[in-house]
């Protein structure tokens, strides 16, 4: 029983020791975030590799989950005789809630991985050791342009994953199921705010980027370098990062629309 | 910096004074001094595990000392701010075990990593400059590769080169011998030489590789059990007459240093009931 409640403890240090680790590296990266603008190329080439090549997994995603919304939609909506909403009823759903979560949960899976692993193994091949020993601090040379890089991207994928959705939406309900077009856009357009719903799912997903993000190169640049150090950093990065993500989702949620 | 001759005159690059280091609760250096004479190839030797890494991770003040000093330079290195460290870092380079050259870069801008990063030349300068460096180390044909393509004798040569880059005045290896092949191995044994004489550098190499670092070593320490066991000059430490001296530099698997790892003894072990 003791030796129970000591564990508790220890793993409740090694916790909040963890926690504290990771805000005074989130910390450094802010500090080092001025001197980026010396790097722009740096920045262009991670988002290239952060953002860019995170694209297909959005757009097909955001196509297929989109298509899913039109049919479940005018399924339940047809019994009402309400199909025309079908367009209100995709839009919101992608830009509230399904665009910023499932994006974030895809990025974290395709980008923030990579970046736990990438990092993790510069640290294991003493990469990022040699950097220091000649004078170049590798959290600002190597993490800050991939925290960045990440920031920037996670808000545009979302963007891009709901454009998709509501295409995907539009040609299942409109193009097979026979709803109105006209009907499909000028309702969406009526009842889609800008700030009450567009807004606030962008703010969900720059939050979601910065987490994510963190999360990923914190992982990376705190694994154990070995090979299981960096495999265990790769999977906690998806793991607390699809916590995080769902987590605050329902706390973002709850403060934006639960008046 | 001041230079710290002392009486027997000679000068000293770096200072290690009552050094000591925890791992833990596990002490790797209980009390070391060393010094490293400027101008020298000064060879740290030891068993593996002794911490020899470490010692160069504490000059370079990646790791700071629990207690005791280490001066580089005449500059306490654990004392320094993040800038001024940085500063110091400069004028050294060190030579990874395992080159950690960067795996996203070519060979040429490997070596032109440490150029770009801390000067403003124009990239023709630096093209000549890396070209000479690459040059050095007999590379400049290989300029074009990536680090996957290279041997990992060719490795450790392109990391000499950025190393010296920067035209630094001390340069630490880490094994640099280890897992050679007879051929890079010469070749290594004569470039450190070389171009710690060429440049005028100060060298210090941690190795358990005694009969190659023997070779080209002005002094040598041998540290064991975070322990300085013996020092001398190469001539001074095949004669010593120290019996952890004499296991160490002729290869003997049995003496001071047990064969067995501490265990239970033999018998009892086996006849102990699974």
């Amino acid at each position: 029983m003791l030796t129970w409640i000591e564990r508790l403890g220890r793993e409740g240090l090694n916790f909040f020791e963890r926690l504290g680790r990771a805000n005074m590296f989130l910390l450094q990266l802010l500090i080092g975030m001025p001197g980026l603008l010396l790097r722009l190329r740096l920045l262009i080439l991670q988002t290239y590799s952060v953002g860019v090549l995170s694209l297909l997994i959005i757009v097909v995603s955001g196509m297929f989950v989109g298509m899913v919304l039109g049919l479940q939609g005018y399924n339940t909506l047809v019994d009402f005789g309400a199909e025309e909403s079908l367009g209100v009823a995709v839009a919101l759903s992608l830009v509230r809630e399904l665009g910023p979560v499932v994006s974030a949960l895809l990025f974290a899976g395709r980008a923030g991985s990579a970046l736990t692993a990438e990092i993790g193994l510069m640290k294991a091949t003493e990469q990022l050791s040699g950097m220091e020993m000649m004078a170049v601090d590798p959290v600002r040379r190597v993490v800050v342009p991939r925290f960045v890089a990440g920031c920037l991207s996670m808000p545009l994928l979302a963007a891009m994953f709901s454009a998709i959705g509501v295409f995907g939406g539009y040609f299942v309900g409109v193009g097979l199921l026979g709803v109105d077009s006209g009907a499909f856009w000028s309702q969406m357009q009526a009842k889609v705010d800008l700030y009450e719903d567009i807004l606030n799912g962008v703010i969900k997903s720059i939050v979601f980027g910065v987490v994510v993000t963190w999360i990923a190169v914190f992982e990376g640049y705190d694994a154990v370098p070995t090979a299981e150090g960096v495999s265990r950093a790769t999977t906690r990065t998806v793991v607390h990062s699809a916590l995080a993500v769902l987590g605050l989702d329902f706390v973002l949620t709850a403060l934006m629309f639960g008046d | 910096m001041v230079n710290q001759e002392n009486d027997t005159g000679r000068d000293r690059l770096v200072e290690v004074r009552g050094l000591k280091f925890f791992r833990g609760s596990q002490p790797i250096f209980q009390g070391v001094d060393l010094d490293i004479e400027r101008g020298k190839v000064t060879a740290i030797l030891g068993p593996s595990g002794t911490g020899k890494t470490t010692l160069l991770r504490l000059i370079g003040g990646q790791l700071k000392p629990s207690a005791g000093t280490v001066h580089v330079d005449g500059q306490n290195v654990a004392r320094l701010n993040h800038g001024d460290l940085y500063e110091l870092r400069k004028k050294m380079g060190m030579l990874f075990q395992t080159g950690a050259l960067l795996t996203d870069l070519s060979v040429f801008e490997n070596v032109a990593f440490p150029l770009r990063e801390h000067t403003a030349l124009p990239e023709s300068m630096i093209r000549d400059l890396v070209l000479m460096k690459l040059h050095a180390v007999g590379l400049r044909g290989a300029r074009d590769l990536m680090p996957a393509q290279l041997s990992g004798g060719m490795a450790r040569r392109v990391a000499l080169a950025r190393a010296i880059a920067l035209d630094p005045v001390m340069i630490m290896y880490d094994e640099p011998f280890t897992g050679q092949d007879p051929i890079s191995m010469g070749v290594l044994v004569q470039l450190i030489r070389l171009l710690n004489d060429a440049l005028g550098l100060t060298s210090i190499i941690v190795s358990h590789d005694v009969a190659e670092t023997a070779t080209i070593a002005d002094y040598i320490y041998i540290v064991s059990g975070g322990l300085v066991v013996g020092a001398g000059t190469p001539e001074q430490m095949a004669q010593s007459e120290s019996r952890w001296v004499q296991q160490f530099m002729r290869g003997m698997p049995d003496g001071p240093v047990p064969f067995h790892y501490p265990a239970p003894d033999y018998l009892e072990d086996l006849l102990v009931e699974a």
